[in-house]
């Protein structure tokens, strides 16, 4: 089971509903999509860490070979190329590596080289493997850490393992998907392979419109989704309204509570503090089951 | 001589334009035959890359001087690379501009801003 978490904006919640489905789920996997501000290894604290760098090919120009013709500048969407006293200049920091520009290239000038973007780090914390994924400060696109985040995380081999790689552990075992914030790009990656969504929003009118938006993203994706609404109030709560209205599941209320924000405000795993939230979580994860098991039912 | 400047319009009376990459147009002046022409930026509307296209373009107006309030070190690594010399605008048209760096008055653009690249995104 591959559970997603995902919310229009930042701050909602998703570190906090998916580091605590995961804890109480252990033995799980923890996955922080959220590549450009992750944060989930501060609250398990992971040990034995180990990293592998992500990289992407970007072009490489031979000036020996390169004629001036500059196809690979007008070809390339992003200007990540340009061509001034007869040498061609590549900004690395613009290319999308998309390879473009060495294929059109007639005269062979162009070729790929590695550069890193960031890495991939895992560790293990009470029974619950930790996967982090860091983008460098200025990169183009966190898309090809989440991609190696995925793909490592559904593997039982060893980041540094040279043996082939098989399907990941037992069918129980559950694997938790912290998202970046909003519904761009490396949003839909992050919930790509996802049995299942969890869209995470706050008792607002503009929490409300950032749940219409991923609300949007998962329908597009025809994903099984139901919503968490958290910091609940007494009172009117608008994105509770927009769930009722259109008759999305909700699959659990989370208080806006003093104990609760600074436990997690402490990095501090609240499941593992309190037995009120212990049983909270326990409760959503049974629910988050028996949804996915829905699902694999109606489709089966 | 030949002189790129970022401009608001393409009319000569046009006043210098505050972004190097996003201006909608470049006046090119011959100090020669007084001759003024425009290009288009292409890369005005572009999701990302403007400053190295609008340099691109100013490369090939064959302009050896460019006078522009500001410039993003993609731009500048362009613009350096042709050997352009960079110049500061003081006023605010372009006519006012020119005069004043024939005149001496301009100073060099020492000052080049990590751009705005990336944020066009996510």
């Amino acid at each position: 089971m591959r559970v997603a978490v995902l919310s229009g904006k930042g701050g909602t919640g998703k570190t906090l509903v998916t580091v605590n489905l995961a804890a109480v789920a252990a033995p799980s996997v923890y996955v922080d999509c959220d590549v450009e501000e992750p944060n989930g290894h501060l609250f398990f604290k992971p040990g034995q860490v180990q990293e592998e760098p992500v990289t992407v090919l970007i072009p490489h120009v031979d000036p020996a070979a390169c004629t001036g013709c500059r196809k690979c500048v007008e070809f390339c969407n992003f200007n990540a190329l340009a061509y001034a006293s007869g040498k061609l200049i590549v900004f690395d920091d613009i290319c999308h590596s998309c390879g473009g520009c060495v294929l059109v290239c007639p005269e062979g000038a162009l070729s790929e080289k590695d550069k890193a973007i960031g890495c991939v780090q895992r560790g293990t914390a009470d029974r619950v493997e930790v996967y982090t994924g860091i983008l460098n400060t200025g990169e183009a696109t966190g898309i090809p850490i989440i991609h190696r985040l995925l793909e490592q995380s559904s593997l039982e081999e060893p980041l540094h393992s040279d043996s082939e790689q098989q399907p990941r552990r037992a069918d129980g075992e559950a694997t938790f998907i912290d998202c970046p914030p909003g519904s761009a790009c490396i949003v839909m990656e992050s919930i790509k392979d996802a049995d299942y969504c969890i869209l995470v929003a706050e008792p607002t009118i503009f929490g409300m419109h950032n749940l219409r938006m991923v609300h949007e993203l998962v329908t597009l994706f025809e994903k099984p989704f139901g919503v968490v609404l958290n910091k609940c109030l007494e009172g009117e709560n608008p994105s509770e309204v927009y769930c009722v209205e259109r008759g999305i599941k909700i699959l659990s209320r989370i208080p806006f509570d003093h104990e609760l924000g600074a436990l997690n405000s402490d990095a501090k795993i609240v499941a593992n503090e309190s037995d009120v939230y212990r049983d909270a979580f326990r409760t959503l994860l049974e629910t988050v089951k028996e949804e996915v098991g829905h699902e694999a039912a109606a489709h089966s | 001589m030949i002189i790129a400047i970022p401009t608001d319009n393409n009319v000569f009376e046009t006043d210098v334009s505050a972004s190097f990459g996003r201006a909608p147009y470049y006046l090119i002046y011959d100090t020669e035959t007084k001759e003024s022409t425009f290009v288009d930026n292409s890369a005005a509307m572009m999701a990302g890359g403007a400053g190295v296209k609008a340099a691109q373009l100013v490369v090939d107006s064959k302009a050896e001087v460019l006078l522009t309030p500001r410039c993003g070190e993609n731009a500048a690594d362009v613009i350096l690379a042709a050997n352009i010399r960079m110049h500061k605008t003081l006023h605010k048209t372009a006519g006012e501009n020119i005069e004043a760096f024939l005149a001496g008055e301009l100073p060099h653009l020492d000052e080049i801003h990590a751009g705005h690249h990336g944020q066009g995104e996510r």
